[in-house]
């Protein structure tokens, strides 16, 4: 149980490239913070600078108000999962476990730790395994040992590095259930590196969006969801990807490749001196207009040809491709290669609904509300339609929410104790 | 350890080791039959001995060459083992140091253990002698194990750091989040994982000590003289008779600890401890 304090933590590496640049992040007692970005973003290095695998510039790491930037790994009391697992292969599963125990000289009995292991073990679903080696077991169960190795000390915290990206997806997404309601029932602080939205959204109290060593913006799921505060988190969160749409400033109108939106005062206001903005619409929140279901009020409806669909079952995508302004291009383009992408044609993904009968080649009549479209300044990126209200307000609800998880797995504990 | 060689090229293989087979074995199935032969027949030319006899082997065993063959076998036993732990334990540090390190001057340790590697022995020796004469190391056995661990440390530095850059780092990383200092981290993780190379090592640096020769005639005279030498002293019954013979059987007798060696450790060597250690 404890909080982790990151200062201004700066790491430089020798050519003094900045991979991890000024981030300051508050982790609370119990809470799960995902550290979450594409690849050369810095999340890994955070992570190992929490842990003491790699030295930290400058800046202060505080565990529990303790600075830590100069103790070793073994004296921070944090227990972590590798990417690959790490497992020592010339011992058992069992001996696996038990190994932060054995350390530990004569801290524990051999009696104690036999418990302790066969306790981690039982809830891992590890026991009929323990007395088999690393190199016979399948990728979920070695995962599943590596787990069993974190929390069989009671560490101060857990880290996770990219725990699940060597699995299947199938049990990926079992084990994702699996990390969650552990870290529920343990109830312990939690830092978890990942570049997959879906596990940062799935699994994080806050999220922690990083792009090139620079914090963009920690908050809840929610949050980040509803009220990005830049064109880069409000594209790597949500799947498919939010379409970020060019728009002619014309007035008090926004003149988007397929509609005409008329903005609000308030809007108007902001985008004044921009000729050009650019406008982010979810996939999930442009409807089948011929539907009736998915009439929306003072919705703007327009029609647009489907190049290509994909039935999915419970849903289905349709893609519809536009040509972009050529002055915000390089943007969207710049845009696309931080998140990872590669750059190609510009296009607008609809969510529609499963029943909806638009196939390929058809003209679509769609239809969206606009209340729900983020505007944002194509030369900064800001997003322009961020509501801090809204925001502060997703931010109360979600701690409200976690403290009331906290504390309803620390009354069944003591319940149980008791 | 899987192979993904077809049936075809796999007894391909098979009949090309053939020859090469043949080719190794041929002189030592030879040294063996002409161990075993009585010494009127030892140039009657037949591969099979007409018919055998054990006299060289009592001979160096129980009778007149026993005081030369016997201490000599000791000291190259002594002297070897002892070169081969020293050179090992040290190398397992320096390699270990060198593949996980970054100091200035590693590839200068790596260059110079090569270019010793490769120096000429000869050259060595007669340097060698006049330090040994004067400091009193001449024929003892720390004489002789302090330059065959010029041969073996090179060697063993080098096929260890390769062994060790193999071993995943987040091994070690584990361990020391898991608690344990850098040396538990070495001792409990790196040197179990590092064992197949580790002996491995251990076996070459054994058979470049065993099988040295140059040294052992130099730098000895009675008391620490090894095998290879001492077969240089043996003598025939009389000045026309050659000690082919007992030498041959000599040679069987320092084959055999090297053939137990290799057959022992055999699996050690080729076991693939590190499967599963990561995903894979």
């Amino acid at each position: 149980m404890s909080q982790i304090h990151l200062k201004h933590i700066v790491k430089k590496y020798g050519d003094g490239f900045p991979a991890v640049n000024d981030i300051s992040l508050d982790i609370a007692d119990g809470e799960f913070m995902i550290l979450v970005g594409p690849s050369g973003c810095g999340k890994s290095t955070l992570l190992r600078m929490i842990v003491g695998l790699e030295d930290i510039t400058s800046g202060d790491m505080m565990i529990d108000d303790k600075r830590v930037n100069d103790l070793a790994p073994r004296d921070r009391n944090l227990s972590m999962v590798f990417q690959n697992y790490a497992l020592y292969p010339h011992l058992t599963v069992f001996e696996n476990i038990a190994f932060p125990l054995r350390l530990a000289k004569g801290a524990h009995s051999e009696d104690q730790i036999r418990e302790r292991v066969n306790k981690a073990s039982a809830m891992l679903e590890l026991d009929e395994h323990l007395e088999r080696k690393p190199a016979n077991l399948s990728g979920g169960q070695r995962q599943r040992v590596a787990m069993g190795r974190a929390i069989v000390r009671s560490a101060d915290a857990f880290l996770f590095d990219e725990p699940l990206s060597n699995l299947d997806a199938k049990l990926r997404g079992q084990m994702r259930t699996e990390i969650a309601r552990m870290q529920r029932r343990l109830g312990i602080t939690t830092v978890y590196v990942t570049h997959d939205q879906t596990e940062a959204m799935t699994l994080g109290d806050r999220v922690a969006v990083l792009k090139k060593g620079i914090l963009q913006q920690c908050a809840s799921p929610r949050e980040l969801y509803d009220q990005p505060v830049n064109l880069f988190v409000a594209g790597f969160i949500g799947s498919p990807p939010m379409n970020f749409l060019p728009a002619r400033v014309e007035g008090t109108t926004l003149k988007l490749p397929f509609v005409d939106v008329p903005m609000t005062p308030d809007l108007a206001a902001k985008v004044k001196g921009l000729d050009i903005v650019i406008c982010g619409v979810r996939p999930e929140h442009l409807k089948d207009a011929s539907l009736g279901d998915a009439k929306i009020e003072g919705g703007a409806s327009f029609s647009a040809a489907v190049d290509v669909t994909e039935w999915l079952g419970n849903e289905q995508y349709a893609y519809i491709p536009f040509e972009a302004d050529p002055s915000v291009k390089a943007k969207l383009d710049e845009l696309d290669r931080e998140l990872d992408g590669e750059g190609m044609r510009t296009q607008m993904v609809v969510n529609l609904d499963a029943r909806s009968r638009i196939r390929e080649g058809d003209d679509a009549q769609l239809t969206f509300d606009p209340a729900l479209m983020h505007v944002f300044d194509p030369n900064s990126g800001d997003c322009l339609t961020r509501d801090e209200d809204k925001a502060t307000q997703l931010a109360a609800e979600s701690e409200a929410d976690r403290k009331r998880a906290l504390e309803r797995v620390r009354a069944r504990e003591a319940a149980l104790a008791g | 350890m899987e192979s993904n060689l077809s049936t075809r090229d796999k007894t391909w293989l098979g009949i090309s080791a053939i020859p090469i087979m043949l080719y190794s074995i041929v002189p030592i199935l030879w040294m063996l039959s002409l161990s075993l032969k009585p010494s009127s027949d030892l140039s009657d030319g037949n591969f099979v001995p007409s018919h055998i006899s054990w006299t060289n082997y009592s001979l160096i065993l129980t009778g007149g060459a026993k005081d030369l063959f016997l201490p000599a076998l000791a000291n190259s036993i002594v002297v070897c083992l002892s070169a081969t732990v020293i050179s090992v334990v040290l190398a397992t540090f320096a390699a270990y140091a060198i593949a996980r390190l970054d100091f200035p001057g590693k590839k200068l340790i790596l260059t110079t253990a090569l270019a010793v590697s490769i120096f000429p022995v000869i050259s060595l020796v007669t340097p060698i002698y006049n330090l040994w004469r004067a400091i009193g190391l001449f024929d003892t056995q720390i004489g002789l194990i302090i330059p065959y661990l010029s041969l073996t440390l090179p060697i063993s530095i080098w096929t260890l750091s390769a062994f060790f850059k193999q071993i995943p780092w987040e091994m070690e990383q584990a361990a020391q989040v898991d608690g344990a200092t850098n040396w538990q981290a070495f001792h409990k993780v790196i040197v179990p994982l590092a064992a197949p190379g580790v002996f491995t090592t251990a076996i070459i640096s054994f058979f470049i000590a065993w099988n040295d020769f140059v040294f052992a005639i130099s730098l000895t005279s009675e008391k620490a003289r090894t095998v290879p030498a001492a077969l240089a002293f043996f003598t025939g019954a009389s000045q026309f008779e050659q000690p082919t013979g007992a030498i041959c059987a000599a040679a069987v007798i320092v084959t055999i600890p090297v053939v137990i060696l290799v057959l022992f450790f055999q699996r050690r060597i080729v076991a693939g401890l590190t499967s599963g250690a990561v995903k894979g």
